[in-house]
């Protein structure tokens, strides 16, 4: 993988510090705050909180209504969100139509329930083409989107978040919430992958 | 501004690559680097747009050859230095100018558990009704604004439809540079992908922009 982040040398490791350092001492951060804070983007929130909705949706109807209507206060209903509200939509995918969430402009994603974006969805290669060539993209992922199929692509230009509701797969009709949820993966809630009963790492 | 990080329908950037099993952060500093942008936003001295404003104000050179936490880095030091938190010397010599007053942090380890959650909320009431209904046919403004602004340039000059109203949202445009929220109006506006990329582009694909009413004509 030729990803950028290895080939950043030292360099910003040791700027970083200088700059932590002179934060604190002019009283301007508290490094345990520092602390509190990667902890909580590193174990605290991630796509195991979507997953949770997703799963949730599949199995009680009404909640699916709730979350398709209001996705930020169907997310408050699980405690991702602690005030309450948040600028948040679903996007359901069906048999006709595929929903894939993109932002050209900066790296925009639904942090509270998928926690921090992958360095490929920052990426100049997944920002540029998403909006262009949404089908070639999808299909770098193994994705092969059929031409009776609309795809809907989410540019996430203003402060709403999108986050993909993906189809059920077929043959889960006996699983259980928490199973459901295991299927789950970050990359289906993004619309680049569907979910399926082997789940995949992503 | 028509910046490089303005990049839908860019060509050349190479294909996707996804990391399997990536973890959160690569490198201990990009996390130092992410609770840093979290602590001193609490600060006040800056908000959400003018943030990204100076992201996108990095030469485009070093835009496209910087990782992502590196930017975050170099935006974070041009923000603490326009905004007087820290002086150049400062930076350079990496202790406090002689006589600096020390300031006590607004964001303290206790604080961060109420607080790691909130994104911020950008709706915001106002008096006017929305220009545009769901359904009716819009136009992307032409415009080339100089200074921060969410309308992407693929968008600018086609026609779309209006497809459902978010209510009324701070205005990015003015907000990234402290001149006020300026509430207005935010659409989800639906275009065909043809409309975007011309006949070549696939005949159902479309793709829904968040634009605000400032950026919008009837068409």
């Amino acid at each position: 993988m030729d990803h950028d982040h290895q080939e950043v040398p030292s360099d910003p490791a040791l700027r970083v510090m200088a700059l932590e350092s002179l934060l604190v001492e002019k009283g301007l951060v508290d490094p345990a705050a520092l602390d509190s804070l990667i902890d909580h983007y590193e174990h605290k929130v991630g796509p195991r909180n979507g997953a949770r909705l997703v799963a949730r949706a599949w199995v009680d109807p009404e909640f699916k209504m709730r979350l398709l209507a209001d996705a930020g206060s169907a997310a408050a209903e699980f405690g991702y969100v602690p005030h309450g509200k948040e600028h948040l939509v679903a996007l359901e995918n069906t048999p006709e139509r595929h929903n894939l969430v993109v932002c050209t402009l900066c790296s925009c994603y639904p942090w509270p329930v998928l926690g921090l974006p992958p360095v490929w969805y920052k990426s100049a290669p997944y920002r540029s083409r998403a909006v262009i060539d949404p089908r070639g993209v999808l299909r770098e992922f193994g994705l092969e989107i059929g031409e009776d199929v609309e795809v809907r692509v989410w540019d996430s230009t203003s402060e709403m978040r999108y986050l993909v509701l993906p189809e059920r797969p077929a043959g889960s009709e006996q699983m259980s919430e928490d199973e459901l949820a295991a299927l789950v993966t970050r990359d289906a809630m993004i619309g680049t992958a569907k979910v399926t009963l082997a789940g995949a790492s992503r | 501004m028509n910046g490089v990080h303005d990049m839908g329908g860019m060509h050349g950037m190479g294909p996707v690559t996804p990391e399997a099993d990536e973890p959160v952060f690569h490198e201990p500093w990009e996390g130092r680097v992410l609770a840093l942008n979290r602590a001193t936003v609490a600060l006040g001295k800056w908000n959400i747009d003018a943030s990204r404003h100076s992201i996108e104000r990095i030469q485009p050179g070093d835009y496209l050859r910087m990782s992502y936490y590196e930017k975050w880095l170099v935006g974070l030091v041009m923000r603490l230095e326009e905004s007087g938190l820290v002086t150049p010397a400062e930076l350079q010599s990496g202790r406090p100018a002689p006589r600096a007053v020390k300031a006590t942090p607004p964001l303290t380890a206790k604080g961060v558990a109420a607080r790691t959650g909130e994104r911020g909320w950008f709706e915001r009431p106002v008096n006017t009704p929305p220009r545009f209904t769901a359904g009716q046919r819009v136009r992307a403004k032409k415009i080339n604004p100089t200074g921060h602004t969410r309308l992407p340039r693929y968008a600018r000059g086609n026609i779309g439809v209006v497809d459902r109203i978010h209510g009324a949202h701070v205005f990015p445009d003015s907000n990234a540079h402290f001149r006020g929220e300026n509430p207005q109006h935010l659409y989800s506006v639906r275009f065909s992908a043809r409309e975007l990329w011309g006949e070549a582009a696939a005949a159902r694909d479309v793709v829904y922009i968040d634009l605000w009413e400032d950026y919008l004509e009837r068409a």
